[in-house]
């Protein structure tokens, strides 16, 4: 979900990172009353995927996070396949959700879209079923990948997860030679003035994660699924925890630089951070509280009128091969969801796949909220849940 | 033959008779001189800025995020009773103002000395020097205050090589009051240089005959004649703060959310556009009635 280095357009896609406006799917929920369900699904359910792989078209139109068509995995697949692998670097997940919606229909093949867009893309329309019987890796990706909640509904798979990556606490070993064990440190008043959090709405999640443990009485079942008083809970944590706020970053450059200068000692960050003020002998480290922890999955979904599906079912069964799978891990600072894919990690870096959890067993997963688009409708089918709308809105008030 | 030698002359006829008739109709000339830029104006400028207007009385759909062109005045409703965003619009009103004071009292003398003391060749110096910021990009300059800034940048180094502790103004209101004040002091300097460049010497040396040392002059004669200038520099200052979201992002700390910030988030990651164009209406009016003000001061004759 990460092309931090990338520099101009990384502040843009962090701040819309989460930015899911949800245009049809709060109105399908709106109409789900007559389906007797939930929620209508998703306009594309009933397209049928392709059940073989025919030879390719020769082209491959693809929207993709920068970097995530590299050569250096992009070349043996056209070498090998003879699709010509077009891309389109999108800047943030609205932008992605845009290209997809007004691309006419037939001009993209795939979108390499992170969690926060999927819902969106899926209830527009816009990504249509695929059928991961024709990725042979399928059956080695992490249990939970399979089919997370941000790109399968009702058991039908809006395209094939690619990659993840934990929001962990990094916190400087100077100041913390004990290892915190609890998120409690970005909220303790101890740290005033060193403290650095993410400047996106979906940092109340990460609040509304903490109180999951913290104000059981609360009820919190999913932090991206709040009532609005436990919106308002998360909302009041946050407004304490501004004033222990140095700076909210918007760049993942902005925290390095901050850890880096001795501006802030504790803040919540990607493993990408940790490892490159690691590799710049910055006295820090990482780790995921007993509260567990926030993150993102990214997901190559195919374009609803795609116009070469060949090469891209082709494109999606090479980047799910273990190989493929640590170099786009290594190249990112990002984690596989191959479970083969760890030796292949050890091979290039060795200690890279404990390092990025590649190897974490599945319960690892449930110490893991992967982000999802907040709407209107919860999971119980009720519609007391507080739009992303509301999220933004909210936002502003916490960091004004 | 007899049929072109009866067309030739009509036709020189025609063209003296169109000059002459726009001769005599200066003002149909300058209308025809100036319809292609103003109607490019109009068009390009005053139309966008009045769509902007409208939208802000729309709202969109809490569902569909659409807007929909309902009249109403939520918007604005929400703008003057959420007390975030009068914090907001306070913050940003109240640094602008900050920096445009501080730019004039480091613009005045900079320009005086460029302008009365300095010799030919100085003044050229300086005037490239005044410009020469420029030429970096707008970002280079700002990064540059944060390494100067941070925690351990190049100023608590310089304060603790002697002995001093050190200043943590780095993402701080300080910050952003320094940065600004650096980034707009050149479109300050230039307008006060002009206004004081204009001031004649004759009057200089009337006063001293009159018995005023050089400070009274400067008070009373240079300082009333230079503030057009100084006004004109302010409107700069003014407003390039006024509108800015870039520095608050790169040197402000928690809490120095500008307008132009809440528009930008509001506009790119909530889509709700009518409520990003309520807000930016607050940065027109303020700088309509600052222009207002500033034309009673004479500033308009000084640019």
């Amino acid at each position: 979900m990460r092309r931090i280095e990338a520099g101009s357009g990384a502040w843009f896609r962090l701040t819309t990172a989460a930015a899911a406006v949800t245009i049809a799917l709060t109105a399908c929920g709106s109409t789900g009353g007559s389906t007797g369900s939930t929620a209508a699904p998703p306009p594309t359910a009933n397209l049928a995927p392709l059940t073989t792989i025919g030879p390719g078209e020769g082209q491959l139109n693809l929207i993709a996070w920068e970097g995530y068509t590299d050569t250096s995995w992009a070349k043996p697949f056209t070498a090998a396949t003879g699709c010509k692998v077009n891309a389109k670097y999108a800047g943030s997940s609205d932008e992605m959700v845009t290209l997809m919606a007004g691309g006419g229909g037939g001009q993209w093949d795939m979108v390499s879209a992170s969690g926060d867009a999927d819902l969106r893309l899926i209830y527009g329309g816009d990504v249509r079923p695929m059928n991961p019987d024709l990725i042979p890796d399928f059956g080695d990706f992490q249990t939970y990948f399979k089919s997370p909640p941000y790109n399968t509904i009702g058991g039908i798979h809006y395209g094939i997860s690619l990659q993840w990556g934990p929001n962990v606490l990094l916190y400087s070993t100077k100041k913390f030679p004990v290892k915190p064990t609890s998120w409690s440190v970005i909220y303790d008043p101890a740290n005033k003035g060193l403290v650095t959090v993410p400047d996106n709405p979906i940092q109340i999640a990460d609040a509304a994660l903490y109180l999951m443990s913290t104000q059981k009485n609360l009820g919190i079942t999913d932090p991206y699924e709040l009532t609005q008083k436990q919106f308002d809970a998360a909302i009041v944590l946050l407004k304490q925890q501004r004033l222990l706020v140095k700076k909210y970053w918007a760049l993942a450059g902005d925290e390095i630089s901050l850890f880096q200068s001795g501006d802030v000692v504790v803040g919540a960050a990607w493993p990408y951070q940790t490892n490159t003020l690691q590799a710049a002998k910055a006295p820090v480290a990482d780790t995921i509280p007993v509260e567990g922890a926030t993150g993102w999955g990214d997901t190559w979904m195919l374009a609803t009128n795609a116009p070469h599906p060949n090469c891209a079912y082709l494109w999606t069964k090479w980047v799910s091969t273990p190989t493929v799978q640590a170099e786009q891990a290594l190249f990112f600072g990002e984690t596989p969801v191959n479970t083969k894919a760890c030796a292949k990690m050890e091979a290039l870096s060795a200690g890279s796949c404990a390092q990025y959890h590649a190897d974490a067993p599945g319960s690892y997963f449930d110490t893991i909220k992967f982000w999802k688009t907040p709407i209107a409708t919860c999971n119980d089918g009720s519609k007391n849940c507080i739009p992303y709308s509301q999220w933004q809105t909210a936002w502003t008030t916490v960091t004004a | 033959m007899s049929v072109e030698s009866a067309e030739r002359p009509r036709k020189v006829v025609g063209a003296a008779s169109l000059q002459s008739f726009l001769w005599r109709r200066p003002w149909l000339r300058a209308s025809l001189l100036l319809l292609p830029p103003l109607g490019w104006f109009v068009l390009i400028y005053l139309a966008a800025l009045a769509l902007l207007l409208v939208t802000a009385f729309w709202r969109i759909n809490d569902f569909t995020t659409q807007i929909e062109q309902v009249w109403n005045l939520d918007n604005f409703r929400i703008i003057l009773l959420d007390p975030t965003y009068r914090l907001i619009i306070g913050r940003t009103v109240g640094i602008a103002a900050l920096v445009t004071v501080t730019d004039a009292i480091l613009a005045f003398p900079f320009a005086y000395f460029m302008a009365r003391v300095a010799s030919r060749r100085i003044q050229t110096l300086l005037f490239a020097a005044v410009l020469l910021p420029l030429w970096a990009s707008y970002i280079a300059r700002v990064y540059s205050w944060i390494l100067i800034l941070n925690h351990s940048g190049l100023l608590n180094w310089s304060l603790q090589s002697i002995g001093l502790p050190p200043a943590n103004i780095g993402y701080t209101y300080t910050a952003m009051w320094i940065v600004f004040s650096y980034i707009w002091l050149p479109f300050m300097i230039i307008p006060t240089y002009a206004a004081m460049e204009r001031v004649p010497e004759s009057l200089m040396e009337a006063a001293a005959d009159l018995g005023a040392r050089r400070w009274r002059a400067v008070r009373d004669v240079v300082l009333p004649l230079a503030l057009p200038g100084v006004v004109a520099g302010s409107i700069f200052t003014f407003s390039l703060t006024l509108g800015d979201y870039i520095t608050p992002i790169l040197v402000g700390g928690a809490g120095s959310t500008f307008i132009g910030n809440v528009v930008y988030s509001n506009v790119g990651i909530a889509n709700n556009v009518p409520f990003a164009a309520a807000l930016a209406t607050v940065p027109v009016a303020i700088m309509a009635l600052y222009l207002l003000g500033a034309r009673r001061l004479g500033a308009f004759e000084a640019l």
